[in-house]
């Protein structure tokens, strides 16, 4: 594979796609320099502060139907903003590997909160964490008001376990089904008895609650903590190889290399669990850059759209069209399924989500209409009873502009359209596709088509 | 003459009584491709539908002790037997419960409910345990389930321009739509046709991008599948001019078009009634109910009534007692209605909910929802519903 093959894949994998405008002086660099420089651009962890306050919504519901009915719109309101913020950042920043494992983590530790400020703080901790250690990670997201209470552990209390954090700890975050018994999971719950947050969105401890009698755990016997808890978990190498395991299909390949994956596991574990050394292997293992390892993922619908975010410069006048893609492609940020996150890979793929992904760049690129409307998530219902709102087929221009002048700028004079298409896609070109570019009236036509096409879902 | 047009003309010419008894298998393999097809029709009530304001037990003191504000008065209960009847604003439904047409299971659910609605909701259409977490629907475990008729994406479609996990299996998925016209004329974006019509080669490889070009083509052949035999049926019933009304009018236009589709998915949104229910409520019952009947009496006219089975579900019921802003809450079990013209137990199939027997204030389920899913697999889909719910359920006896 040529150096610059080599580096779009990395930046396929490891970011959003190299774009047109970063070819020039990525194609000089060697890969390991590439490597480097993908580190360096990641070093920067600002957090997203899209929700300023940490609004009171308990009180808020305390108030009258107005009351209510306005709270629910100013929710609305915030989490729109926060799925927007992240989307512009994952789209503008120059810390691409930062966010892309902040997506991976955001997925990995999946959780939904109705309240914004909850979320964010959640989602700025696995940003902060994303390339740092896995324990920290673990403890703060553990710690966090939103999982706490998306895993109902404010309700985990001495005498009255609740196992719901506990279990999914280990089935979900750590070691996997089948490496635990019921009995570690009544266990562990009774080490987390006691942890909660406060009013201001902070952990608290709350002794009164523990239960600080005496637990095994995997083995081991002694008054647990859930810190204690945590650290038994992570002395299993089997944590090191499932989060491993998970790693590999979401930056090689679906089907995972045994080989390959102990590798990885090894390096995590003895590097205890830091994050950063793990991905620099993988990014510098030669089966990285093998054929089979190119352009065989399916992009999940917030790669394709930052993608081409990235590589077009588009601006939207309409943000919530941005969350209306999220949803009619089935990955709104913020909103996974359920609590093992999205499934992914094919998964991503049915009839109606393929013609949106393909329909989608035409109207994004060309001025087009959006005429569907996609699903409400469950947890909308609230808010479309209290406003009598039925979904109705919307015909809306997008309003979106790709920034061509810019574009047009960074791809040397002289390229022809096959070239253009050979460098947005990670696929090797089809003959028809080849032959539909040669009839292409210029470069925009020619882009158009290209990112309208299957092989375009592959990363 | 040929023999087999000899037989189709005989059968035109004089009535299908007309032929001697040793003919029948010829003629009902003939009629196979037209109406061999038995469909369900699963309606989908989004947000958490209150049953006990649905399906009132007026007969219980309970009720009314418990939403002094929100309980439908007596009188305009539409009574269906001593202890239960119908909200008003399903008035249009009495006429088919009358008639033997509509069959309600009362206090179904699972065990460890679940009160959130996406994970419920997530329960109810993947069919799992309520601690399991499955990436799999149950109609598309159905499709994947080793049935003679299920090769198609349109053997199982979603009226509706996105696809719920319900119809997704592990091989096979359903498909969406909405409109078969504007769906065909997507795919004919000449662009596509390009694409499709070069990559015969291509699509047959196993990997992901073979797997893409196999959805593109089974997308393009079914949407022309479905827009040039639908079209040849114009729908004579009259449906309300309403979302779900024009949903079911589809469906009833797919079935009598003679589509090769077993299972029809749609879905009503607005039950999460917290504040100021009644008024909400019955805005969307009456949507529901009166374009349910349109649906029912329209096939009963033009004889697929007997072919077809159609369940209405909700991911929970709500709460017995009504919350302070004259709404309610999120609950756990809920009755399911079933409507089909050949039930084996029409009218109430069980007993009321047991009002005073309250699960910290919830209603106990008695009937697993995946023993209504069963029924439906092992008695109308003719699968084994142990292929598709990953354990064998005993199902009911409601047909």
């Amino acid at each position: 594979m040529d150096n610059l093959r080599q580096i779009k894949h990395l930046h396929a994998r490891a970011g959003f796609g190299l774009s047109f405008e970063d070819e020039k002086a990525a194609g000089k660099h060697s890969i390991k320099k590439a490597i480097a420089a993908i580190f360096k651009a990641s070093e920067n962890e600002e957090p997203i502060n899209s929700v300023q306050v940490n609004t009171d919504y308990a009180m808020l519901a305390k108030g009258d139907k107005d009351a209510k009915k306005q709270l629910m719109q100013m929710q609305r309101e915030e989490e729109k903003a926060l799925n927007v913020a992240w989307i512009n950042r994952m789209s503008t920043t120059d810390a691409v590997l930062r966010e892309k494992m902040t997506l991976f983590w955001h997925n990995h530790f999946a959780c939904r909160s109705k309240d914004s400020f909850s979320a964010q703080q959640l989602n700025n901790i696995q940003r902060t964490n994303a390339l740092g250690n896995f324990r920290e990670l673990l403890l703060e997201v553990s710690k966090s008001p939103a999982m706490l209470q998306f895993l109902n552990n404010q309700q985990n209390k001495k005498g009255h376990p609740n196992e719901n954090f506990a279990r999914e700890l280990m089935e979900l975050f750590t070691i996997g089904r089948g490496n635990y018994t019921e009995q570690d999971v009544k266990e562990s719950a009774r080490a987390f008895t006691g942890w909660g947050f406060n009013k201001d969105g902070e952990f608290i401890f709350r002794q009164p609650q523990h239960d600080d009698g005496e637990k095994t755990f995997l083995g081991k016997t002694g008054n647990l903590t859930g810190e204690d808890i945590i650290n038994r978990l992570l002395e299993q190498r089997q944590t090191a190889v499932f989060i491993s395991t998970k790693l590999y299909k979401y930056l090689v390949n679906e089907i995972p290399d045994p080989a390959h994956v102990n590798a990885m596991a090894d390096v995590f574990y003895n590097g205890n669990y830091e994050i950063k050394p793990l991905l620099e292997f993988v990014f510098t293992a030669p089966w990285f850059y093998q054929e089979q390892n190119t352009g065989n993922l399916v992009k999940s619908p917030v790669e394709f759209l930052v993608g081409m975010n990235r590589q077009f410069f588009i601006t939207y006048q309409k943000p919530e069209v941005l969350l209306q893609f999220q949803k009619v492609l089935g990955q709104v940020l913020f909103y996974p399924p359920n609590v093992a996150g999205w499934p992914g890979g094919r998964n991503w793929i049915d009839s109606s989500s393929l013609m949106f992904r393909l329909k989608i760049p035409s109207t994004v690129l060309n001025g087009g209409l959006i005429d569907f409307k996609g699903k409400a998530d469950p947890e909308e219902e609230a808010y479309i009873a209290a406003n009598r709102n039925q979904q109705v087929t919307v015909n809306s221009k997008v309003q979106a502009q790709p920034d061509w002048d810019r574009l047009f700028k960074a791809i040397p004079a002289g390229t022809t359209n096959q070239q253009v298409a050979a460098f947005l896609l990670q696929t090797n070109l089809s003959k028809t596709l080849t032959g539909e570019l040669s009839n292409a009236p210029d470069i925009k036509t020619a882009i158009i088509q290209t990112v309208s096409t299957p092989e375009y879902q592959l990363t | 003459m040929k023999r087999r047009d000899f037989l189709r003309n005989t059968a035109l010419a004089s009535g299908a009584l007309m032929i001697p008894a040793f003919l029948k298998p010829f003629e009902a393999m003939a009629m196979d491709g037209i109406t061999g097809y038995k469909n369900l029709v699963v309606i989908q009530l989004s947000g958490g539908n209150d049953g006990l304001n649905t399906v009132v037990p007026y007969g219980n003191d309970i009720y009314y002790q418990k939403r002094n504000t929100i309980a439908i008065n007596k009188p305009d209960v539409i009574t269906l037997n001593e202890m239960q009847g119908l909200n008003p604003a399903l008035s249009s439904l009495k006429e088919i419960y009358d008639q033997g047409w509509m069959s309600i299971i009362n206090s179904v659910g699972y065990p460890n409910p679940d009160r959130s609605h996406f994970r419920s909701m997530d329960i109810w259409q993947t069919g799992s345990e309520s601690n399991q977490f499955l990436t799999t629907g149950w109609i598309g475990r159905y499709l994947d389930a080793n049935c003679a008729t299920c090769k198609n994406p349109y053997t199982a479609i979603e009226v509706d321009d996105s696809l719920s996990l319900a119809m997704k299996g592990a091989k096979m998925k359903g498909i969406a739509v909405e409109d078969p016209y504007k769906l065909y004329q997507t795919t004919r974006e000449p662009f596509f046709k390009e694409l499709v019509h070069d990559h015969t080669d291509a699509n047959l490889n196993e990997d992901n991008l073979g797997y893409l070009y196999k959805t593109m083509a089974e997308t393009y052949s079914s949407a022309s599948y479905i827009q040039q035999t639908s079209k040849t049926y114009q729908v004579t019933g009259e449906y309300p001019a309403t979302p779900m009304g024009n949903q079911l009018k589809t469906v009833s236009k797919f079935i009598n078009s003679g589509l090769q589709t077993r299972v029809y998915y749609v879905s009503l949104s607005g039950f999460d009634t917290h504040v100021n229910q009644q008024n909400q409520q019955e805005r969307v019952l009456k949507i529901y109910g009166d374009a349910v009947t349109a649906f029912i009496k329209d096939l009963k006219k033009t004889g697929k009534l007997d072919d077809t089975l159609v369940m209405t579900f909700s991911e929970f019921g709500r709460r017995v007692e009504q919350n302070a802003s004259n709404g309610t809450d999120h609950g756990t079990a809920n009755n399911v209605m079933i409507f089909g013209g050949k039930l084996k137990k029409a009218g109430f199939y069980n007993d009321a909910p047991d009002l005073a027997q309250l699960d910290n204030g919830d209603l106990k389920y008695a009937v697993d929802f995946r023993d209504v899913y069963a029924t439906l697999l092992d008695k109308w889909l003719d699968v084994n519903n142990s292929q598709v719910l990953g354990q064998s359920f005993k199902g009911l006896d409601f047909v």
